[in-house]
């Protein structure tokens, strides 16, 4: 699937799977505590959703109810911000692989001749992570801030109207989102391109096809798990990040996404259920993109 | 995040497979043709995608030698003393994260390390019930937005009145690497020939010796890489320690606070450091990998 | 038997009843197999027949489903691959790319706990003159060397039993004949009882005292490779060993001696001896380099079959020898090889031909070869051949 299709190792055949007790010894571990730090916390944050608020307590105290209420109330005040993310995690998605296809293209394919500097190049792809992301894209921030040098230079060749900002718009969160997540997208497609047989696109030049047909019929349909992969890899963190918006960062005032403003019931107004209720309309929309992929693939292709 | 299990799974897969030949091209060489004016467009493209992707790298370690007094926007002139005294600043703040940072990230990667090899060699070899269950439970922490994961063990350590502090971080971290780290060591043992774990077998190793001296030997290149991806991920994480950590300060929790009012100099040095550091050891790694096989082709 | 002693010499092998099942399918059904101590074992078979099951489970990486395994007597069937005294071969060598030559081969006689394991290792490298690469990495040999370790690191632990799995199927030709002589005198100087499990029918006749053709799951026939081949059993033996021509009819007359059976209007005589059944609708047969080939109609003899006039539709030059395919009519195709004992060919294209054997060279089968199955084994020339014979009357008609 989308995280196997990473791996560029191939598999062998392997022999039959046995039955054996041990398999219940090594998976017991883990899953338990996935179970209880991944399971639980989930059924705790809907539950948590539901919660009114104490009669008796001060802020930050709440009862178990079925305060469905909460939903509603939630999107009423927020629907700005869930519209915003999911389409600026669209747009950030989109422009990451418009971006990333022709880079994995040209170290996936065009430089399979030299494996060193293909190893090299994806070495550079991934040298942001050694940056902390934060570091990143405060960096981005004061280079396109107001009074930086490339900000003023625009303005001073009339590219740009003098009272206009980069950061705290939109375009600005948009940019930070595609940004941060070029390599998650490059790398699936990468993988995905490194295998691609190059026979395929010889046999479509010699059927008539021409270059761009060749990409479009062939390469495209091919490193479609690719795409699906850094798809799925890029929207849905972008969907859920807030750092990008946040207005110390890349944001401003108009361009909270649901992140933000679950950080802030969460930590500052310390509302548990609207945070709550908001997470799990995103984990909820995040789910049905999933269910419609497994529908598709089947779970044994998810890891 | 979790691109970066891509980067360890592709690195540790490039190669370290010793058993089959890394040389050898998937399917098709590029065949060498004279070069049109067409085929300069890919390569530059590609450098200028690099520059882009490397400017904010290049713009920290310029500013770590930034003369900055408290906030580091703009250029004042040129120092070491950043480098040279970089525990000095805020009392040790910035060293104080960054240590902790190093803690939470070798404990929650040892502990999710063993439990995810674990998990990965069982549903490589074995048959058990609920295997789709299993997978999905496996799948989703990597797809679930950090907000929601951060949010939700939040509320879960409220609930369970418990206090916020390293352990918690810990408990977070090592949640979210299981994942990973199945994933990364998954790929390894899926490509290790059965027949080398049956040799074993038939040359009277007991399964306990044919376990440590063959299959744990062969699967130490992902299981390695998988350890280094899930550092990488707790070091770096910020959004679900900050709903996590209480008044525990790690490195990024600490770049976020003092976003506002001004990162010091300091923090662009340790991340520098890091980030040289980092690309050394990978550089290496695939550059002494690369003189091994060479070596080795020729004495054959 | 103590695995921490060598064995002495080579133990026999005996299967018992041994079924061995799949989820999903069945793999053997009922095998009984006997191997007498020191003797170079083939068991041949196209894939798919069983043949790496048996193999498997007597090397203990399987267990029967039912049935009972022995080795020198005693019953193995419930130990583990690690407490036999068994060594394999891997098809794939299976040499650990981790570990250097002299490790991989001292890995059996550590886990055994065998004194001086590093110097017998070294014994067993110079008897397969690897010696001088003992500190390299499998991958740094080519496949006849890393063949020839596996081999080495399988014999340095003196097995009772040595099981082989199509060791030298990723050989070049030359490099596979060599091998097979080196096996074969290594198998004679030490003493080892060896089985060899392969589709090469080529080689298991050339190494092994006996062969056993396996076919879906149960052996068909087994026997010395020169019986196994003039006197084949089944049809499937006489097809998959070599080729053969097969005719079936029903049995007009029988004596002391021999049975006559008519086949579309031809009268063949086996020998009684030779034939497994001698009543009702049998088939027999005649191996190829048997038939002579006939420009004239050759006087009859009571000691010979003689079918004809046919026409030679196809012909073959392979060096050695010249394969020609005669259709005779109402009884198909019929193949001849002949040794080139002068240049050329004995008969062209399209001549009347005759063809006679011995009457003693013939055999008699013991069940009918399916249609279907025949199909399969016919050799793709003789098809080839019948193809174009109707492409060029088709051409001709027009």
């Amino acid at each position: 699937m989308a995280f196997a299709a990473f791996s560029t190792a191939e598999a062998q055949p392997q022999a039959q799977r046995k039955r054996s007790p041990i398999a219940l010894l090594l998976l017991l571990p883990g899953i338990a505590y996935l179970v209880l730090f991944f399971l639980t916390p989930l059924v705790s944050l809907v539950l948590t959703s539901l919660q009114a608020p104490s009669e008796f307590g001060d802020i930050g105290v709440y009862d178990y109810a079925f305060n469905w209420q909460n939903y509603v109330d939630v999107v009423n005040q927020y629907w700005p911000h869930i519209v915003r993310s999911f389409g600026y995690a669209l747009v950030a998605t989109v422009a990451a692989l418009v971006i990333s296809y022709p880079l994995a293209y040209f170290i996936g394919v065009k430089a399979r001749r030299w494996p060193l500097l293909q190893s090299l190049m994806l070495v550079l792809v991934i040298a942001p992570f050694f940056i902390s992301f934060l570091l990143r894209t405060l960096a981005w921030k004061q280079i396109l801030s107001d009074e930086s040098f490339i900000i003023t230079s625009l303005k001073a060749l009339s590219l740009m109207a003098p009272d206009a900002h980069f950061t705290g718009t939109p375009f600005a969160v948009i940019f930070g989102l595609t940004y941060n997540f070029i390599p998650f997208m490059t790398l699936p497609l990468y993988t995905t391109l490194e295998r691609l047989d190059l026979r395929y696109l010889e046999a479509g030049s010699d059927l008539y096809a021409s270059p761009f047909q060749v990409f479009r019929k062939v390469t495209i349909p091919l490193s479609m798990p690719g795409i699906v992969a850094g798809t799925l890899l890029t929207f849905i963190p972008a969907a859920g990040d807030y750092v990008n918006a946040s207005r110390d960062f890349l944001g401003g005032p108009d361009t909270q996404m649901m992140g933000n403003v679950i950080e802030a019931n969460f930590l500052v107004l310390l509302n548990y259920p609207a945070a709550a209720a908001l997470s799990i309309i995103l984990m909820a929309a995040i789910l049905v993109l999933v269910g419609i992929y497994v529908k598709r693939s089947g779970t044994e292709d998810l890891l | 995040m979790s691109g970066e299990v891509q980067a360890a799974a592709v690195l540790g897969g490039l190669g370290e497979n010793e058993q089959l030949d890394a040389n050898k091209p998937a399917g098709g060489r590029v065949r060498p043709r004279r070069l049109g004016l067409g085929d300069w467009l890919l390569p530059v493209y590609t450098v200028l995608a690099f520059i882009f992707l490397l400017i904010p790298i290049a713009y920290t370690f310029v500013f770590s030698f930034n003369d900055s007094i408290k906030s580091n926007i703009s250029w004042r002139g040129f120092t070491l003393d950043k480098w040279l005294n970089v525990c000095n600043v805020e009392g040790g703040a910035v060293c104080e994260a960054f240590a902790n940072s190093i803690i939470i990230g070798i404990v929650a990667t040892v502990v999710a390390t063993v439990l995810g090899t674990m998990i990965a060699i069982a549903i490589v070899r074995y048959r058990f019930r609920a295997r789709s269950a299993i997978s999905l439970l496996l799948f989703l922490p990597m797809a679930t937005p950090e907000v929601v994961l951060g949010a939700g063990l939040a509320a879960q350590f409220l609930a369970a009145g418990v206090a916020k502090d390293m352990t918690t971080i810990i408990l977070a971290h090592t949640m979210f690497c299981i994942s990973f780290v199945v994933v990364t060591v998954k790929a390894r043992v899926a490509s290790l020939d059965p027949a080398l774990e049956e040799a074993g077998r038939d040359l009277y190793g007991s399964p306990a010796q044919v376990f440590w001296r063959v299959t744990f030997p062969l699967l130490m290149p992902g299981i390695a890489a998988a350890a280094l991806l899930s550092f990488a991920l707790s070091f770096d994480d910020f959004i679900i320690t900050n709903f996590n950590s209480g008044s525990t300060s790690t490195f990024p929790k600490y770049i976020y606070i003092s976003a506002a009012r001004g990162i010091p100099a300091e923090a662009n040095v340790i991340a520098s450091a890091v980030f040289i550091v980092a690309l050394v050891l990978v550089v290496g790694a695939q550059v002494s990998r690369a003189a091994r096989q060479k070596r080795l082709a020729k004495l054959g | 038997m103590a695995i921490r002693e060598f064995a002495e010499r080579g133990a026999d092998l005996e299967l018992v009843g041994i079924q061995k099942r799949f989820p999903g399918f069945t793999a053997i059904e009922d095998l009984d197999l006997k191997i007498p101590a020191g003797s170079f074992f083939a068991l041949l078979g196209p894939s798919g027949c069983g043949k790496t099951t048996t193999l498997r489970l007597v090397a203990g990486l399987e267990e029967p489903t039912k049935g009972r395994i022995l080795i020198g007597g005693s019953d193995v069937t419930s130990t583990r691959a690690h407490e036999r005294p068994v060594n394999t071969v891997f098809q794939s060598y299976a040499l650990f790319p981790h570990m250097t030559i002299i490790e991989n081969v001292a890995f059996g006689l550590k886990r055994r706990k065998i004194g001086d394991a590093m110097v017998k290792a070294h014994e067993a490298l110079k008897l397969v003159e690897l010696d001088h690469v003992a500190q390299r990495k499998p991958q740094q040999l080519s496949g006849g060397q890393q063949q020839r370790v596996a081999l080495a690191r399988a014999i340095v632990n003196r097995p009772a039993l040595l099981l082989l799995d199509e060791p030298l199927g990723a050989l070049d030709l030359k490099l596979r004949r060599q091998m097979q002589l080196e096996l074969k005198t290594i198998q004679e100087e030490v003493g080892l009882t060896f089985l060899h499990v392969t589709h090469d029918q080529e080689e298991a006749m050339t190494m092994a005292d006996t062969v056993a053709v396996m076919n879906k799951g149960a052996i068909e026939q087994m026997g010395a490779p020169e019986e196994l081949y003039e006197l084949p059993r089944t049809a499937f033996v006489a097809n998959f060993l070599g080729q053969s021509n097969l005719f079936t009819g029903n049995v007009v007359s029988t004596t002391a001696d021999a049975i006559t059976v008519e086949a579309a209007g031809a009268r063949i005589i086996v020998p009684t001896a030779r034939a497994q059944r001698h009543q009702g609708e049998v088939t027999v047969g005649v191996r190829p380099e048997k038939v002579s080939l006939h420009t004239e109609a050759p006087i009859a003899d009571a000691n010979r079959n003689v079918l004809g006039a046919g026409r030679v539709v196809d012909v073959s030059f392979s060096g050695v020898s010249t394969q020609y395919l005669i259709e005779l009519p109402g009884q198909g195709i019929v193949t001849v090889f002949a040794q080139n004992i002068g240049f050329g060919p004995v008969a062209g294209l399209g001549s009347e031909v005759w063809v006679s054997w011995a009457v003693e060279h013939g055999f008699g089968l013991e069940d009918t070869p399916d249609e279907t199955r025949f199909q399969d084994d016919a050799s793709t020339t003789s098809l080839a051949a019948l193809h174009r014979e109707a492409l060029v009357s088709e051409l001709e008609e027009h």
